[in-house]
């Protein structure tokens, strides 16, 4: 966070939700770190008066913040689009209940898929929990808006719904510090039986409740300042909400614009006043037609779909050129260029376990983390990847499905943050039903891929104080797997051989592969000895350089040239490492059989 | 009104582009214009191509820059330099670290690193300024500044005091790495001046 003024600061849409929480009088928040909305509590747990914590997964998170409301206390859940999923079966039911303090869920979407599996539509949740949704456009507003959801969420008695897109989350602006808020309720036990027990009987009559609330907030979307006419053009009108407002207002800067901050329920009365003032009217919103289907429904002509594509982000220039074939830019082509994909950094423990699984022959299902780069060459060890937890289930049904010959040919790998977010129930399964899989929990000790957040297997809270660390092999033999072993994965060879014996079994079992993130803290205070390559020993096998770190380059010999330095005449080249960028794991020492990879000072 | 401008920064995750970014983003501020910043972060950030996209006037609503509408470049690395060509204009300047970071294909011997391959910049007229930002950081006594080279290189072509500069430098840095940072900065600015 960085002051500019007294009043102004320069905050990212996430840091801005995380003061304007702190200004609406939070006191509670709860949610799991997921790419794009993890700053939200790394900052909010830095205010003073609100207390933060990682959960292990998006509807405990959810559940907490519940629970909080119930209390009386303004509570915040905080998840990326996909983490909504996971707490849909909480949502549908606040929607219901209501609470007693402010409640507001934040989904932070991810169109474009930058960090994401798959690039869901979120706003389509607060239509079937029948939810009021926010949508701010950029920093400044997603602080205001957000303590107008927690104003909403009391005056209502509802859960807000707050959406978020990369676009939002990750862009830095100018943000104004505001007063101070507090919540309506008072924090205190109240036994509300008939809102807060959602047996059929109750729960009838709070479907009703449910109904002539959101009439209430129709009513509200009428004559809230969030919904607003920009003045301008009556040839063109455009519809549009989030940062897609942004792009309106920059490639028809002298349009009427519609500008929906509450994007559910719709303002229909101001909708059909301003469709009736344009001569063409125009719905620009990322993904879905969301507001295009509700707005055709209400028998409004406009284009949307038809014009706007429904897939990725969209920018200025898409929008111009949709609207405007004519302005199609002529731009200069891009350049074939070797590509640069994401990689493991130098000494990831994740690269041994892949290395090995590579060879071994079998389907390997995986899961979402840093460690789905595994599937990138030269690994190329990932079979599948689908969503958080996935993988153990997923090995399962495939053992259950090729019965017994496939006891060997079937593994599953997931993290220990995602083992400890949805892994565990997958783990009973596989027991309980048993099935031969082998599941592979590569446990580096942090949450790594969204940077390094605490989780209940880490040792630490969200503040980094000690905390309880489940026993992940204690945890595993708890729940009946009679066969875990532990590794030491930056081991290759002797890596491989517990796999083997593993994998071969006919029962469940756990490989634990233990070894920390080199980003940890304590792993970059460390005082390394590097590796490097005594080239005269170097054979060129490419032993190493198949572990595709990033540290390790290969040199290929021109034309004569292995003879000349007094190589075999057909060796091919050298590897080097490079020491600036070497993490000292030693994986590539233990591959080489040719004393060519060794440590200064041996 | 002025009209807004657009910088690209690329390079590759871990080489500080972010805080790069950063500083000119507070230096713009500093000088009154408003400004936006869009970055991307997770996944993309593990060793792969990334960028930061600034604009700057007096009032930005989007946070990406059109392609071909990118008037500065501030690339980090030489073929990160050129990945982002459709972002250019014929007048856009390009501000490179002459430096080569070797991807995933090129290290293991599947394919070569593209030989002058700036000359895809200049053969489409573009201006390129190249800066050896490492070892102008190493002459300043700390490789780690060689950021603040290229915000230094950058800084000649924006429309703030280096003065203003200064201030956010010294205000942003702890105290300890100051003056090695301002020399860095200074070295930047002669590098491209």
């Amino acid at each position: 966070m960085v002051k500019i003024s007294d009043e102004s600061m320069w905050l990212s849409g996430n840091e801005a939700i995380a003061l304007g929480a702190f200004e609406a009088g939070v006191r509670v928040a709860s949610g799991y770190p997921g790419t794009p909305s993890t700053e939200i509590l790394e900052n909010l747990c830095r205010y003073d008066g609100v207390y933060t914590e990682w959960a292990p997964n998006e509807k405990v998170g959810l559940e907490v913040a519940i629970g909080a409301s119930f209390a009386g206390v303004r509570a915040l859940a905080t998840m990326k689009h996909v983490g909504l999923n996971v707490a849909a079966d909480p949502l549908f039911t606040a929607s219901y209940t209501g609470g007693r303090g402010g409640l507001v869920v934040v989904t932070a979407d991810d169109p474009e898929m930058h960090s994401s599996q798959n690039e869901q539509d979120n706003r389509n949740y607060a239509f079937a929990a029948k939810v009021p949704m926010l949508e701010p456009s950029d920093p400044a507003e997603a602080k205001e808006f957000l303590k107008l959801a927690f104003a909403l969420s009391e005056e209502l008695d509802t859960p807000v719904l707050f959406r978020i897109t990369t676009r939002v989350s990750h862009v830095k602006g100018v943000v104004k510090k505001g007063k101070m808020e507090a919540s309506s309720a008072a924090a205190g036990i109240e036994k509300v039986p008939g809102k807060f027990v959602m047996l059929p009987a109750l729960a009838r009559k709070r479907r009703v409740a449910v109904e002539q609330r959101m009439l209430k907030c129709r009513d509200m979307a009428e004559i809230l300042p969030c919904n607003r006419v920009e003045k301008g053009s009556s040839n063109r009108g455009f519809i549009t909400s989030g940062v897609s407002y942004l792009y309106v207002k920059e490639a028809f800067p002298d349009a009427a614009v519609l500008k929906l901050g509450m994007c559910w329920p719709l303002p229909e009365a101001k909708i059909r006043a301003f469709a009736a003032s344009v001569e063409e009217l125009y719905i620009v919103e990322e993904l879905d037609p969301f507001l295009e289907l509700h707005i055709k429904a209400m028998g409004i002509a406009c284009h949307g779909k038809d014009l706007i594509p429904n897939q990725g982000e969209l920018n200025t220039a898409i929008i111009r050129s949709a609207i405007d074939p004519s302005q199609t830019p002529d731009l200069f082509p891009a350049v074939d260029l070797p590509p640069r994909p994401p990689n493991m950094c130098p000494g990831c423990p994740h690269r041994g376990i892949f290395f090995n699984l590579a060879k071994m022959k079998v389907f390997i299902s995986g899961d979402i983390g840093c460690y789905t780069l595994g599937f990138l060459p030269p690994l190329s060890a990932l079979d599948s990847t689908v969503c958080m937890g996935a993988s153990v289930p997923i090995a399962h049904g495939m053992a259950k499905a090729l019965g017994e010959g496939a006891h060997d040919k079937i593994v599953a790998v997931i993290g220990d943050s995602t083992f400890m977010h949805s892994g565990i129930t997958g783990l009973i399964n596989t027991v309980y039903n048993n099935s031969a899989s082998t599941l592979i929990i590569l446990d580096n000790r942090i949450t790594a891929m969204t940077g390094q957040q605490q989780n209940p297997a880490s040792g630490c809270n969200i503040k980094g104080d000690p905390a309880f660390a489940i026993d992940i092999e204690a945890l595993c033999r708890a729940v009946g797997v009679r066969h875990v072993f532990v590794v030491n994965p930056h081991k290759v060879p002797e890596t491989r051989k517990v796999l083997e014996e593993a994998i071969a079994l006919t029962e469940p079992s756990v490989v634990i592969s233990r070894a920390p993130c080199v980003l940890l803290p304590e792993m970059k205070v460390r005082k390394t000895v590097t590796f490097y390559t005594q080239q005269d020993n170097c054979v060129g096998c490419m032993s190493c350089i198949r572990l595709g770190c990033p540290a390790i380059s290969w040199t290929a010999f021109a034309e004569g040239e292995a003879e000349a330095r007094g190589y075999k005449k057909s060796q091919k080249g050298i590897s080097r490492i490079d020491e600036i960028l070497c993490n000292a794991c030693g994986q590539c020492a233990s591959l080489c059989k040719f004393h060519a990879i060794t440590q200064e000072g041996e | 009104m002025r009209t807004t401008g657009n910088i690209l920064f690329s390079g590759v995750g871990g080489q500080g582009i972010l805080l790069a970014s950063e500083i000119t983003a507070y230096s713009l501020l500093a000088a009154g214009f408003d400004a936006k910043k869009s970055e991307v972060h997770g996944m993309a950030q593990r060793g792969g191509s990334v960028t930061a996209q600034l604009r700057y006037g007096d009032r930005v609503y989007s946070p990406l820059i059109e392609p071909g509408r990118a008037d500065i470049q501030v690339a980090f690395e030489m073929m990160e330099a050129v990945r982002y060509l459709p972002y250019l204009h014929k007048d856009s300047k390009v501000i490179v670290n002459t430096q080569r970071i070797l991807p995933p294909s090129v290290a293991t011997g599947k394919t070569a690193y593209p030989e002058e391959v700036l000359d895809k910049l200049t053969g489409q007229g573009i201006e390129v300024v190249c800066v050896d930002a490492f070892e102008l950081a190493r002459k300043v006594g700390e490789v780690r500044t060689a950021n603040m080279v290229m915000v230094g290189a950058l800084s000649v072509f924006l429309p703030i005091d280096p003065a203003v500069y200064e201030q956010v430098i010294g205000a942003r840095v702890p105290a300890k790495f100051r003056e090695v940072n301002l020399l860095a900065f200074a070295e930047g600015r002669k590098a491209s001046s």
